[in-house]
């Protein structure tokens, strides 16, 4: 907020501006004087043959002229323009964000009323609440995940068997309303250089590839004292603390030795950010749903 | 062209850049027996800013074309970063706006002040200096901008020493042209040069004020001014420069060479004085709609919306002057191509300055802003308003500068009006098509609440439009062209050539 000289000086500047254009129109609207004749010019010569004549300001552009003022005029008064004035009207552009907002959300409450208290496992068989989580999908999940779900690196992809942080259908929910944060921890400065590159190794033996850089038999003696408390034994994985199956040819970060060596010598920390509290239980149904019916989930076929 | 009276034909067919400088203060009206001799008007900076008007006509009409393409094959950016979309737009922009439009008004404005003056120009080698300075800037540019160099502003990118220098160079064409002002044989100061002289004062304010900057480096700085305080001075700046830099001076073009060229006077004094200073004081408030639903205060937000409609009226006055000024002439826009010229470039102007108005209001704006429609304003003025009164105006200045009466080819300045109307329409026409395209395929919603399309489904529907804006841009390139061959005929066939004030003063 101003203050409110600053105020007066805004709106006494904007007034002068406003009323000396006006009195230049009026001033200047009639012929007068010697020059009343209109197929005389001003007397006035340049450049050899360089004229003007003096006829009068066309009438419709002087009436447009001042209803553009008029407008002004009544539209400064009615909206906030004038320094500190909040305008006969009270408008304000967050109010009018914020009406416009919770209107289209009353209209989408009403369109979301019949998904409401159905399960996720429900809705993946109606055609209806799938159409509503692909649209919800293509606008707050696709920036990251791919339009298709595909993923990209350091996003999983959600159309493969291998759920990071598990994928029952309140797994996958908990993903959408909580988010998840991803901790791998950086090993470099532990294991040092040759270390790293054993592990990276034998990481890479578990999915039957060869490093030619590393020892694979140093490297599981890494793996067993360090990596086994996430990973697992069986380097499976964990859902409950989103620890990837090493095993499985699927890589979040890229399965190339460098993008290994990178993941263990400096860490990666991915970020699921929580949606909960701006889309509320039903749309987050509707996208896990979407999301299960994307690609192989074990939800969805409850049978693998 | 043949020896003259004064018998300095072998300086003067010298050609423009290897003439002597003359000495500060000029040449002397009077011998210093007091006997009167004629006044040499200063053509040789006017010849030189009017080629190099065509030079960067040209380069930076090209660079346009290329980053058109770019938005339709991303790969043709090579993957070399001096390449790149974002480097090349501001040196498109810097190019077409500064080099380009600032040559050509350099020119006009020297030319026209000394005829409506009937005096040299002020200041002997000072516009000398302006020349090779304004030279040196757009150069720097040329090279500072694609290095990826910027001060992140909009047409205000230049870093801060090219910006002092374009300071030094400013001051030195306000002290060339209110020199010449000053020294005047005239009673009267003719309308054109008071758009000239309120362009370069305010242009110099503008300048300054928004390029003020703390540096840290010899190629870094931060601005002085902080968020949104930050975007409201480039906004002050950025319209003020589109109403200063491209529309007032201008105007003063347009003020000499249409009724020069349609031989008829002025339609009106007094439409002059209202709509000169309704225009240059309205204009000032007028930035704000840049930055509508923004973090900009709500009130700051309407009274810009606010002038900006009353700037409708003024603008008009400038359009109206213009085309009336060729009533009892029409006849002669049937054999004369750089009437068509002018007469276009004001429909334009007219076309433009009733889009820009419209467009401030904030309901138009809410769907119109972040679209190709604003591209598309953006060149209906600057291609269709200012290229074109540019143009027109060079092909009356070339041929009287080299000693002719007119260009080697009139039928080639036919081929450059069609070919440059017919693009700019192309031009201004897709991109409107897919400017309210875009906005509304922005906010269509679903019934659930969700958007209807993702942002990449909107890019892909704009494709086509890209190649009809390509199309439309190559045509003016190719008018350019044209022009330049037409330049280098008439060069060819005349001489640079001495002129005179008339000999009797007006007093």
């Amino acid at each position: 907020m101003m203050s409110s000289g600053w105020s007066l000086f805004v709106i006494l500047g904007a007034v002068l501006n406003t009323a000396a254009a006006v009195w230049l129109l009026f001033w200047m609207r009639k012929r007068r004087g010697e020059a009343a004749q209109t197929s005389d010019t001003t007397g006035h010569v340049w450049d050899g043959d360089l004229r003007e004549y003096n006829n009068p300001l066309p009438r419709w552009w002087l009436w447009m002229f001042i209803l553009s003022v008029v407008f002004a005029i009544g539209y400064v008064f009615l909206y906030p323009a004038l320094g500190n004035s909040k305008g006969v009207l009270g408008w304000s552009q967050v109010r009018q964000f914020e009406e416009m907002q919770q209107e289209q959300e009353r209209r989408s409450q009403a369109m979301l009323a019949r998904f409401s208290g159905r399960s996720s496992l429900e809705l993946v068989q109606d055609p209806a609440a799938l159409a509503v989580g692909r649209n919800l999908f293509a606008n707050n999940c696709a920036a990251c995940h791919g339009s298709d779900g595909g993923g990209a690196s350091g996003f999983p992809s959600l159309t493969d068997a291998s759920w990071q942080w598990g994928g029952t259908p309140e797994a996958i929910e908990t993903s959408i309303s909580q988010g998840r944060m991803g901790v791998m921890t950086p090993w470099a400065e532990f294991l040092g250089d040759k270390g790293v590159e054993d592990t990276v190794a034998y990481v890479m033996s578990l999915s039957g590839r060869r490093s030619a850089a590393g020892d694979a038999a140093a490297g599981k003696a890494h793996f067993d004292m360090v990596c086994v408390a996430c990973h697992g034994a069986d380097a499976k994985g964990n859902v409950d603390v989103g620890a990837p199956d090493l095993s499985d040819r699927i890589w979040l970060y890229g399965g190339s030795a460098s993008a290994i060596r990178e993941t263990i010598a400096k860490g990666r920390q991915g970020n699921m950010p929580a949606h909960g509290d701006r889309f509320g239980d039903t749309r987050v149904k509707l996208l896990a749903a979407y999301v299960m019916s994307m690609g192989a989930s074990r939800a969805a076929k409850p049978g693998t | 062209m043949t020896a003259h009276p004064l018998g300095l034909s072998a300086t003067a067919a010298a050609g423009p850049l290897t003439q002597p400088l003359e000495p500060f203060g000029g040449t002397a009206p009077r011998t210093a027996a007091g006997a009167a001799v004629r006044v040499e008007y200063n053509d040789r900076v006017v010849r030189q800013f009017a080629l190099m008007t065509v030079v960067w006509g040209i380069v930076g009409m090209l660079v346009g074309v290329i980053i058109a393409a770019q938005l339709l094959f991303p790969a043709l950016n090579f993957d070399i970063p001096w390449l790149t979309y974002s480097r090349l737009r501001p040196l498109h922009t810097n190019a077409v706006i500064f080099a380009f439009g600032g040559s050509a008004i350099f020119a006009t404005s020297y030319y026209i002040v000394q005829r409506t003056c009937h005096a040299r120009l002020f200041g002997g080698a000072l516009a000398e200096f302006t020349f090779w300075g304004w030279q040196l800037v757009i150069l720097l540019a040329a090279v500072s901008l694609p290095l990826g160099y910027t001060a992140g502003k909009e047409y205000a990118e230049l870093e801060w020493p090219i910006d002092i220098l374009i300071a030094v160079v400013w001051v030195a064409y306000g002290v060339v042209f209110m020199g010449t002002l000053a020294k005047r044989q005239v009673e009267h100061i003719y309308v054109a040069n008071w758009f000239f002289a309120a362009f370069i004062i305010t242009v110099a304010v503008l300048h300054i004020v928004n390029s003020a900057a703390l540096p840290v480096t010899l190629t870094k700085s931060y601005s002085a001014y902080s968020g949104v305080v930050d975007a409201m001075v480039q906004w002050w700046y950025g319209h003020n420069a589109v109403g200063f830099f491209l529309t007032a001076a201008f105007l003063g073009m347009m003020y000499y060479f249409v009724p020069k060229q349609a031989g008829r006077p002025i339609y009106s004094y007094r439409l002059s004085i209202v709509h000169f200073w309704s225009l240059i004081s309205i204009y000032m408030w007028a930035g704000p709609h840049h930055l509508h639903y923004t973090t900009l205060p709500d009130w700051v937000q309407s009274i810009g919306m606010a002038f900006s409609l009353m700037l409708l009226a003024p603008s008009w006055g400038g359009m109206i002057n213009g085309i009336m000024t060729l009533s009892g002439a029409w006849h002669k826009l049937r054999t004369d191509p750089i009437l068509k010229f002018l007469i276009v470039s004001l429909s334009f102007y007219g076309m433009s300055t009733f889009e820009g108005p419209m467009m401030s209001i904030k309901t138009v704006n809410a769907l119109s802003h972040y679209t190709d429609w604003t591209i598309g304003h953006v060149h209906s003025g600057a291609l269709g308003w200012v290229a074109m009164v540019s143009v027109g105006s060079l092909y009356i200045l070339v041929p009287r500068l080299y000693g002719q009466t007119q260009m080697w080819s009139t039928r080639l300045i036919d081929w450059h009006f069609w070919t440059t109307t017919i693009g700019i329409v192309l031009y201004v026409a897709s991109m409107w098509i897919a400017g309210v395209m875009q906005g509304l395929m922005w906010r269509a919603t679903n019934a659930d609440g969700t958007l209807t399309y993702t942002f990449i489904e909107a890019l892909n529907a704009t494709y086509p439009y890209y190649a009809v804006r390509l199309v439309g841009g190559t045509l003016v390139l190719g008018g350019m062209f044209l022009m330049a061959y037409n330049v280098a005929k008439t060069l060819g066939q005349g001489r640079a050539t001495p002129a005179f004030a008339p000999a009797a003063a007006t007093h």
